[in-house]
């Protein structure tokens, strides 16, 4: 199959990823859209790395794994305290950080 | 004897700090401390004056390096003494005098509370005037300079207790200021032109620096030279500097102070010699003031006014005579001496008379004194008599030599220059003679004293009384100067000799005979004696000034001197600043407030953006990227 073909998908995930932050309020829903989005680069820097017949890319996407770990460890968190303290997953009724 | 130079300095500095510093257990010592160190002073100037007369001519001067002051770089500023026939010549007259004037001060001052000050300033006077005229560079000197400067705002303002007297040393201190701004940008001038400030080099190298520079240097050195002597357009100070006590008024006018600037003018005379244009400034300067401070004198009622009037005059004269270049110098130097002995012996003769009088300044309120002070009387004649030009007494020898060298000048200038020398000695034979009549003869007129003199017995009527032998005795040596100086100077022209070797010396051939100047000479000294007596001798002298033409209270007003500095420079000042303050508020603040005010504004729809949710910041962050990667792919495909 062409190889092509995976950087298209890769650009689809990362579009709806995309879409999901900008226009979806729940925090968690955010959140998994930002995963989505990672994990759309992971796809193309894979792709790339079978492309051009060295190993860089496959290398970028396991250190894009570790950060997106360490990320869904501490959003996660994040997240939970404020629904906690606001009583609310959504990220609009967070918007205290402002002049 | 090269360290005697430093001693001679060092005396009167050393009664300078311990009459300053010593507290009032000097109350009582402290007048016979300072007259003595005055007279250490004066007589180490006698051993070293000694000594070089021990030697010849040409090798006469004593030079002595004390200490580096500012070695920096190629910048090279030394404590060094230079002693030639000049500075001693001024060294005899300022220790001298200014021991005399000392004396004199003890009977002056007996009762004033502040006396051991007193003299702690006067002796701090002479060390600064001494240092002036032993440096052996520009710098130096100037370090004397600001100090005479210093010690006559002092003595001036020593009455500060009266607010005229606190005024007038505050406008002596700034009228000097703006002729020591004239030195100091000269030594700057100096530096840049020779790299040195030492006499040696810049005067031995004017003749090669161009003469752009030079008239520079020259023109700056003549407003030094007119703030310290009281010459026109910086005059205005001397007639205000009565305020101070007679002494000081002595000390001012003969010894220290105001022969400074005759003693720039000549000591720098190789500059003026390449610079004609300055040199033509300096003439000028001193005809106008010659006869300014003459018409102004003529008018003043105040017997100490009177006599700065002439003061100004004088001085006058010796500019005029150190503008002539190497013609006049020797005669500047030579009216500076018989100068100095008869000034001083008027003004110690005009203290004395007030000292008699309840401190009455008055003329109009004298009269008849000569019965009561025969002491004063003589000595102060004396000095009358020298000063208007009698023959065979000091001032005829000087002054006539100067009036011989304003004709010798040649040309229109000459007569223009000899007209006015002429005319100020007939002007100071008439105000002179005013002054002697007005104190001494006619009738009595004295009144009880306003209450504000500040004597106790401001009450009654004065009784004029001869002072005490501590006044009297100065003022009969100075007597004797004044009748015998010019005399011994001129006799083989000894004086001539004496300082040629320093500042040069060429005879000038008037246009007429040096005889028949003379005879003008003695011809308008008559008139104008004449005149003063036809005025005051033979009417009755009223004891309100008349009104008197415009003339007359013109100069009553110092010819309007101190008009002309308030609407010119006061008011000028005012607008000056005015406006530069109205300038700072619209358009500096303006700009500062304006660019504060327009970053405000910006920032405060910027802040906007800043809205706190989290999506729209997002959106921002897409839109950039997605802008960022479009140029990049626009760039690429270009």
């Amino acid at each position: 199959m062409n190889p092509v073909n995976y950087l298209y998908l890769a650009a689809l995930l990362f579009t709806i990823g995309a879409t999901g932050v900008l226009i979806r309020r729940n925090a968690i829903v955010v959140f998994m859209c930002v995963e989505l989005m990672l994990n759309a680069c992971n796809l193309a820097f894979v792709t790339f790395s079978r492309l051009h017949g060295n190993l860089d890319g496959q290398i970028i996407a396991f250190f894009t794994m570790v950060v997106a770990a360490a990320e869904v460890v501490i959003g996660l968190a994040i997240i939970v305290t404020i629904f906690r303290s606001r009583h609310s997953a959504s990220v609009d009724d967070a918007n205290l950080l402002k002049l | 004897m090269e360290n005697l130079i430093g001693l001679l300095v060092a005396a009167p500095l050393l009664g300078a700090a311990v009459l300053l510093c010593g507290g009032r257990r000097l109350d009582r010592s402290g007048p016979w401390v300072g007259t003595l160190l005055a007279a250490v002073s004066f007589g180490l100037g006698v051993v070293l004056f000694a000594d070089m007369l021990g030697r010849s001519g040409e090798d006469r001067t004593l030079t002595t390096t004390v200490f580096s002051w500012v070695p920096v770089g190629g910048f090279r500023a030394d404590v060094g003494f230079q002693l030639d026939q000049l500075s001693m010549t001024f060294v005899l007259l300022i220790t001298g005098v200014g021991t005399l004037i000392h004396l004199y001060s003890v009977g002056y001052m007996e009762h004033d509370e502040r006396r051991r000050r007193f003299f702690g300033y006067l002796n701090l006077f002479l060390a600064a005037m001494l240092l002036l005229v032993v440096a052996d560079n520009y710098l130096l000197l100037y370090v004397g300079w600001e100090g005479v400067g210093l010690a006559s705002y002092l003595l001036i303002g020593f009455w500060q207790h009266k607010p005229s007297a606190a005024t007038a040393a505050k406008k002596a201190f700034l009228v000097n200021r703006v002729g020591d701004m004239g030195l100091s940008v000269a030594i700057m001038l100096m530096f840049t032109t020779f790299g040195t400030f030492a006499f040696g080099p810049v005067l031995d190298g004017a003749e090669a620096a161009g003469e752009g520079k030079l008239t520079a240097i020259g023109l700056m050195l003549l407003l030094a030279a007119c703030g310290k002597s009281a010459q026109v357009p910086l005059q205005s100070w001397l007639g205000d500097a009565m305020e101070g006590p007679t002494p000081v008024s002595a000390l001012i006018h003969a010894a220290t102070m105001v022969t400074a600037g005759v003693y720039l003018i000549t000591r720098s005379g190789a500059v003026f010699d390449a610079a004609p244009t300055a040199q033509a400034a300096v003439v000028t300067v001193g005809a106008v003031t010659l006869l300014f401070g003459a018409i102004v004198g003529c008018a003043k009622d105040d017997i100490k006014k009177a006599l700065a009037g002439s003061t100004m005059s004088q001085i006058g004269y010796m500019i005029l005579a150190a503008g002539l270049g190497p013609v006049g110098y020797v005669f500047a130097i030579m009216h500076l001496v018989t100068h100095g002995f008869f000034k001083a012996g008027l003004f110690l003769g005009a203290g004395s008379v007030m000292h008699g009088m309840n401190d009455e300044v008055d003329m109009r309120r004298y009269g008849g004194l000569r019965k009561y002070m025969p002491v004063t009387f003589v000595t102060f004649g004396l000095g009358y008599l020298a000063i208007i030009g009698f023959p065979g007494l000091s001032g005829f020898f000087s002054k006539d030599k100067i009036i011989e060298a304003a004709f010798a000048k040649g040309g229109t200038e000459g007569w223009i220059l000899g007209g006015a020398a002429l005319l100020g000695a007939g002007i100071t034979a008439f105000y002179m003679t005013r002054v002697m009549i007005m104190t001494f003869f006619g009738e009595p007129r004295w009144q009880p004293t306003a209450s504000d003199s500040g004597s106790a017995a401001g009450s009654g009527a004065p009784h004029p009384h001869e002072s005490p032998k501590t006044m009297t005795v100065p003022m009969v040596i100075l007597a004797f100067g004044s009748v015998f100086a010019g005399g011994l100077f001129s006799i083989n022209d000894t004086f001539l000799k004496w300082l040629e070797p320093v500042t040069g010396h060429a005879h000038g051939n008037p246009p007429v005979s040096a005889l028949t100047v003379t005879a003008a000479t003695m011809v308008v000294l008559v008139l104008g004696v004449a005149l003063a007596w036809a005025r005051y001798g033979r009417r009755p002298v009223p004891v309100t000034a008349p009104r008197g033409s415009g003339l007359t209270r013109a100069a009553r007003r110092d010819l309007f001197q101190d008009d002309f500095n308030h609407v010119v420079l006061v008011r000028g000042g005012e607008h000056l600043t005015r406006s530069l303050v109205y300038v700072d508020h619209t358009l500096v603040d303006g700009v500062v407030n304006g660019t504060a005010a327009s970053v405000g504004g910006l920032s405060g729809r910027m802040r906007r953006l800043q809205n706190g949710y989290a999506r729209s910041y997002a959106v921002s962050m897409f839109g950039g990227a997605a802008l960022l990667i479009a140029a990049t792919l626009l760039m690429r495909a270009v």
